[in-house]
């Protein structure tokens, strides 16, 4: 190998990437748009489901309960109802997707029994959601009880302890808040550059046959390998720009904790650049035309990345064939990689599963790519 | 050592006397070579040897297989058969060793278009390790001679067509190469580009480079040392210019007319005459015995009312002497 050809090439490779400032816009600038849409877009917390509230007592204790409601963050009140019958109406225009119920003696029941009955309707068309809705409704009620438990028990004088009260405190763990955000956030990163690096070198080989300088470069000593290498070092830099981009949004912007170090996150960023570049380039080097390469290179990683990666399904849910077939997503090392550094602080020796997994996909890549690129027009 | 014996140790495809074989050592040498694409066979059994310094001219229509000559001798395109020698190193066995010593010039602009004249310059020099001082001295000697020397910060996709294929020349020759392939280097470039990039050529034959072209042109192919003919992936004949004109069946008259297309039409099928080839506005026709025909020639046309302002006899060209060979070969 040649050092001064492959420096040659990188430069020239660098050379035209400048001056062709709409594609390095794009280049930079589409991980940022990615990172916000999906950053936002993605993300399996409901906030604010539209609540229909009835209620028929309308005490003091039962305005109390509505608001342990909306003051949850979960709930916001979309309609307040006079009748039952038109809380079917609500649903179906779609006003609400959960209703709430206070039955005309609330407060008197609850005052003589201890406990009363309230009812919840949930629209269930969408099961996810209001899977997630009455895990927040109990949570709203959990509270209510819990002030009105406290408030008989001073009325009584007695501490609420004593009135045999049961707490469960969940306690969680890495993401305290429960927030699938941070969860999710890290996961968007590897998507993103997998997808933005494949597309990046996707069109380095075609290019140059499109326009027809393929041939002379070809008749030139240049060997295959210095080919390679020197038009992989610029996207390599301009990948490095893009995760750092990415990374400090999640960070900054999005405020995931990061409680690992940036030797561990720069490490493994720079491995999983070497596959996704490795597999545009590969790409390239079998398609000739750039409309080809970049479709190509698309399909290939957009599905395997979203659905196989374990960044908005969890691996471990998946059916034992499925989870065989993720051990070929790249992305899915790289995912468990930033989760590990970002939400529990991981070293290298933590996350020397994924790491493997990734240098042996690394290796493999450029042992392919190096080899499939020949000199020949046929 | 006689020419003849360098023919018979390497045996030239041609119907055409083999006596011009050059004495001086070896450059290129091409052994039946083949090569098809699906069914057709765009090159087939080609043999010719080039000698250094000696500008070897590939001619013929379009799809004789120029092209797939040129790129099975740089080393970019693997032969189906046969063998090529370049320099003393088998291309076919050891393309990348090869292409130290030669520099082709595809057909088609195969320089950056996004990078200046100067960029493209230095990478091609980079690309065959030429030292810094030796890049300077010959891009701006190349440069100056090429009229490009005020174009050295101007993007290559900005040039005219002539500039290009000048700075295509430039680059091919930034390192120094003992074999120049050029596939129709002058195609689109107008007169006086030709004549600055012909100067170019003539200087580097003297210092010994052997350079092979193709061209379509039947001027150019009159400027080359030896010429070979390709019809449909073969080499019909191979010879010095004057050599294929000297073997030219029959001699040729110029005949002026008014209405050559009516001259051309009357003569057609005519006994005694070769061929009719139209030239503007003169009309070349080839005869067995001038003494005889022109006489009847005149008879032939004052009959069918032709007018013609002179005829006389007239030194072939090159396309003369190619229609003529290949014409004769497609009735043959």
């Amino acid at each position: 190998m040649n050092l001064r050809r492959l420096f040659a090439l990188a430069y020239k490779e660098t050379l035209q990437i400048w001056r062709d400032p709409r594609s390095l816009a794009i280049a930079l600038l589409m991980p940022l748009m990615q990172m916000a849409i999906l950053g936002y877009g993605v993300s399996l917390d409901i906030k604010h489901v539209p609540l229909c509230v009835y209620d028929q007592e309308n005490s003091q204790q039962s305005r109390g309960l509505v608001q342990d409601f909306v003051s949850s963050g979960w709930f916001s009140i979309s309609r307040r109802l006079e009748r039952e019958a038109d809380i079917r109406d609500a649903m179906d225009r779609g006003s609400c997707n959960a209703a709430i119920v206070v039955p005309v003696n609330f407060s008197r029941t609850l005052a003589m029994n201890g406990t009363a009955p309230v009812q919840a309707i949930f629209d269930a068309t969408d099961v996810n959601t209001t899977n997630i809705a009455l895990g927040y409704a109990q949570g709203a009620m959990a509270q209510a009880s819990r002030e009105f438990v406290t408030g008989w028990a001073a009325a009584h004088g007695t501490q609420p302890s004593l009135v045999g009260q049961i707490n469960l405190e969940p306690n969680t763990w890495f993401n305290e808040t429960l927030d699938s955000r941070n969860f999710i956030i890290p996961g968007v990163v590897a998507v993103i550059l997998a997808l933005v690096g494949a597309q990046l070198t996707s069109l380095t080989i075609s290019r140059e046959w499109e326009r027809g300088t393929m041939e002379q470069l070809i008749s030139t000593p240049v060997t295959a390998l210095e080919v390679m290498l020197g038009k992989l070092t610029p996207y390599f830099m301009i990948g490095l720009i893009d995760a750092g981009f990415c990374l400090a949004v999640a960070i900054f912007w999005f405020h995931v904790p990061f409680r690992g170090n940036v030797i561990t996150l720069f490490t493994t960023t720079m491995l999983f650049l070497i596959v996704v570049l490795g597999i545009g380039y590969l790409i390239s080097v079998r398609i000739r035309s750039q409309l080809g390469a970049s479709q190509v290179a698309l399909l290939v990683t957009m599905l395997p990345t979203n659905l196989l990666s374990g960044y908005t399904f969890p691996i471990d849910q998946m059916p034992a064939a499925i989870q065989a077939l993720t051990l070929v997503v790249y992305a899915r090392y790289y995912v468990t990689i930033l989760r590990g550094v970002f939400l529990k602080g991981s070293s290298l020796t933590d996350l020397w599963m994924p790491i493997v997994g990734l240098s042996v996909y690394a290796l493999l890549i450029i042992w392919l790519a190096a080899r499939a690129f020949h000199k020949r027009i046929n | 050592m006689t020419s003849g014996e360098i023919t018979v140790g390497n045996p030239v495809r041609t119907d055409v006397d083999k006596t011009s074989a050059p004495s001086a050592p070896v450059t290129v040498r091409a052994h039946g070579l083949s090569k098809s694409f699906g069914a057709l066979k765009a090159v087939n059994n080609v043999d010719f040897t080039v000698t250094a310094g000696e500008i070897f001219g590939l001619v013929g229509p379009d799809g004789a297989g120029k092209t797939t000559i040129m790129r099975m001798l740089a080393g970019v395109l693997s032969a189906d058969t046969g063998d090529i020698e370049v320099d003393g190193v088998d291309v076919t066995a050891d393309p990348e060793q090869a292409k130290l010593h030669l520099s082709y010039m595809p057909q088609r602009f195969g320089l950056y278009e996004d990078l200046t004249v100067a960029e493209n310059i230095f990478f091609y020099g980079e690309l065959f390790s030429v030292s810094r001082t030796d890049r300077l001295v010959r891009s701006q000697a190349l440069l100056k001679a090429a009229g490009l020397a005020d174009f050295q910060k101007r993007l290559a996709g900005q040039l005219s067509g002539g500039m290009k294929q000048k700075l295509g020349l430039i680059c091919a020759l930034i390192h120094t190469p003992r074999v120049l392939l050029l596939d129709e280097p002058t195609t689109g470039v107008d007169p006086v580009s030709r004549r600055e990039f012909w100067g170019i050529l003539y200087n580097l034959r003297e210092s010994g480079v052997t350079i092979i072209l193709s061209t379509a042109y039947m001027d150019e192919a009159e400027r080359c040392s030896r010429l070979a003919l390709l019809h449909a992936g073969e080499i019909r004949y191979c010879d010095t210019p004057a050599r294929l004109k000297a073997t030219m069946p029959g001699v040729l008259l110029a005949i002026i007319s008014s209405n050559p297309r009516a001259l051309r039409e009357a003569l057609t099928g005519q006994t005694g005459i070769l061929g009719v080839l139209l030239m503007g506005d003169r009309v070349h026709v080839r005869v067995d015995d001038p003494a005889q025909r022109i006489p009847e020639i005149r008879a032939s046309l004052a009959n069918h009312h032709v007018e013609i302002t002179s005829i006389e006899q007239v030194v072939p060209g090159i396309e003369d002497v190619f229609v003529a060979l290949l014409g004769s070969e497609e009735t043959a």
